[in-house]
């Protein structure tokens, strides 16, 4: 289902945002190897978010944009690599 | 070499370097408005990435990002790592690859015309081109007056502020004229990866001499002006100002005309997928090693006048002379990197949207090799009206030019509410736009309408109330009959 797979994806982004700033870190000041905590979790934490987007490309990409049962390159005629064309399977059985 | 001839010598080496790659990219341009604006939709993973990442964040990181890190602590990082990281990667997906397929479809090559043609309505173009260079003239004036005052700061006065801004504005047109999209790109590729390796570089020299991270940081928690830096949050930074800096700012790129126009650039699916996973981890490595340079300048003690940027200070006293130089001379460029862009997007804007209509109204017939030069043409106008604007220093323009995120900010609901919702519809629009758009200019030089609500900015109450307003008017009104809704939903990627 496409739909409810936009659903879950939304709430992936919606906590990446909501935690790419250590709220519950809010006050701290604890130090560790020359860095403040808040900014490892912060450098951690995007780190995650690319692993999460790198797994969204491959797996889910084309959800809410492209309609059901399009492969999404259908709309270009030039510049489409092979490579672009080999990937081109049915993006919605991510999940 | 003294360190002032150096710095101009790498300078003036950089520009020879540019001028090289434009003529070898000109070399391979069609001479069609597609290529010139676009490089005819064909840029691979790592020039898209980097041309958005230069583009995006030069002159910004290199300067007002540590002198902010330097004055209130280092959460700066934090907030520009949301705002670039994740709500710009987010919408690089949101409304990147939706107008990219779009792009492809049916040709488009601006914003504008992307929504002229779905609302069928010239005006809404008109309007949508209008408020751009409403917030990118004044803009591209500010860099323009950055790198006169930096060059005059450089040569200690013998280039005087309007020589300097006016050779540096001509290198620009010569070389965007010559180069177009595929030049840019190229130079801004370069330019991205020699700012990361420079960036870290400056990190590693300072930190050696210094005495490492933990040392540095220990200075900055034993000194009592600085003792509260390293706990998160504060009196400048409050959760309100965070949030609202990082959300009106990441909306706002996404609709900055030479952010926006890259969308429509990449040159397939690959590329899109790529870059958007790679942002996260490209915005950390730039952002963590430059403003912890400047936050650790503060616990250091390096003094900075009323003016100055932090980051040529720490340099100077940690660096040696050539490397100083070096990275000077790098920021220089990279400020001129992002004002091509800006150049060339602008000039799009101003030539698609708001000219060519015009001629088209009084029925003049634009062949592809008339319009091509109809738009180099455009940039040399556009950059010699802003270069000719920053001669007076006009206070009002300062004010609009450095309000410019939010500005854009202003269009990003709309824009996407046209993008995926299919009740919206051309009065929904213009009333969105324009009822922010007045909102927010408001705020801005009226006390009436004030600048802050309860700690939110302006600029995101203002897109509040824009997505209302647009949301509202659509459910009150019925589709005009030119629109043609089925282009972006029904129609769209069939053959």
């Amino acid at each position: 289902m496409r739909h409810t797979e936009a659903g879950v994806w939304i709430l992936v982004g919606l906590v990446l945002a909501g935690l790419a700033i250590p709220w519950f870190l809010w006050g701290s000041a604890t130090v560790v190897a020359g860095l403040p905590i808040w900014l490892w979790w912060h450098v951690g934490w995007m780190g995650l978010a690319s692993l999460v987007f790198w797994l969204f490309a491959q797996r889910a990409w084309g959800v809410g944009i492209e309609p059901a049962g399009s492969d999404g390159d259908s709309s270009g005629g030039h510049g489409v690599g092979p490579e672009s064309a080999r990937e081109t399977g049915p993006g919605g059985d991510g999940l | 070499m003294s360190a002032v001839a150096l710095q101009l010598s790498i300078i003036v080496g950089y520009l020879l370097l540019a001028l090289a790659v434009g003529l070898v990219a000109y070399r391979l341009t069609d001479r069609t408005a597609e290529d010139f604006y676009l490089a005819s939709r064909t840029l691979g993973t790592v020039v898209l990435l980097f041309t958005t990442f230069a583009t995006l964040l030069s002159a910004f990181t290199f300067f007002a990002g540590p002198n902010i890190a330097y004055a209130q602590g280092p959460e700066w990082i934090l907030v520009m790592g949301l705002m670039d990281g994740i709500i710009f990667a987010i919408l690089w997906y949101v409304i990147g690859y939706k107008q990219w397929l779009l792009g492809r479809q049916y040709g488009y090559v601006t914003l504008g015309e992307m929504l002229g043609d779905r609302f069928g309505s010239w005006w809404l173009r008109a309007l949508m081109a209008g408020v751009s260079l409403l917030w990118l003239f004044p803009y591209v004036m500010l860099q323009q007056v950055g790198a006169g005052t930096a060059l005059e700061a450089l040569t200690e006065g013998a280039v005087p502020y309007a020589a300097g801004a006016g050779l540096i504005t001509a290198f620009m047109i010569l070389y965007v004229v010559v180069a177009g999209m595929r030049g840019i790109a190229w130079t801004d590729t370069l330019q991205g990866a020699f700012m990361l390796v420079t960036t870290w570089v400056a990190v590693l020299l300072v930190l050696a001499a210094v005495g490492g991270p933990g040392a540095a940081t220990d200075a900055l928690a034993s000194n009592p002006d600085t003792g509260g830096f390293l706990s998160l949050g504060g009196d400048y930074y409050t959760v309100q100002w965070m949030l609202s800096t990082a959300i009106t700012i990441g909306f706002g790129v996404a609709m900055f005309p030479q952010v926006n126009q890259r969308f429509f650039a990449a040159g397939s699916k690959t590329v899109l997928k790529r870059s958007f996973a790679l942002w996260p981890v490209l915005c950390v490595l730039l952002f963590v090693p430059s403003f912890m340079l400047g936050a650790w300048a503060a616990g250091l003690e390096v003094a900075v006048p009323e003016g100055a940027n932090v980051l040529p200070l720490v340099l100077a006293e940690y660096t040696p002379t050539w490397f100083a130089a070096l990275v000077i001379a790098g920021a220089m460029a990279a400020m001129m990197s992002s004002s091509d862009s800006m150049l060339l997007s602008g000039s799009s804007y101003f030539t698609r949207d708001l000219f060519r209509p015009f001629l088209g109204f009084l029925g003049v017939v634009v062949s592809e090799r008339l319009e091509d030069l109809i738009a180099r043409v455009g940039v040399v106008l556009f950059a010699t009206a802003a270069f000719v604007v920053s001669l007076f220093q006009p206070a009002t323009l300062f004010d609009i030019g450095n309000a410019a995120f939010s500005g854009f900010a202003q269009l990003a609901l709309p824009v996407l509410l046209a993008l995926y919702w299919r009740r919206i519809t051309r009065a929904g629009i213009t009333a969105g736009v324009v009822v922010s758009q007045c909102f927010y200019i408001l705020s801005l030089f009226f006390a009436v309408v004030p600048s802050a609500y309860a700690g939110w900015s302006a600029g995101l109450v203002g897109m509040g109330l824009g997505l209302v307003v647009t949301v509202a008017v659509s459910l009150a009104t019925s589709p005009a009959a030119a629109e043609r809704r089925a282009i972006y939903f029904d129609r769209f990627g069939a053959d």
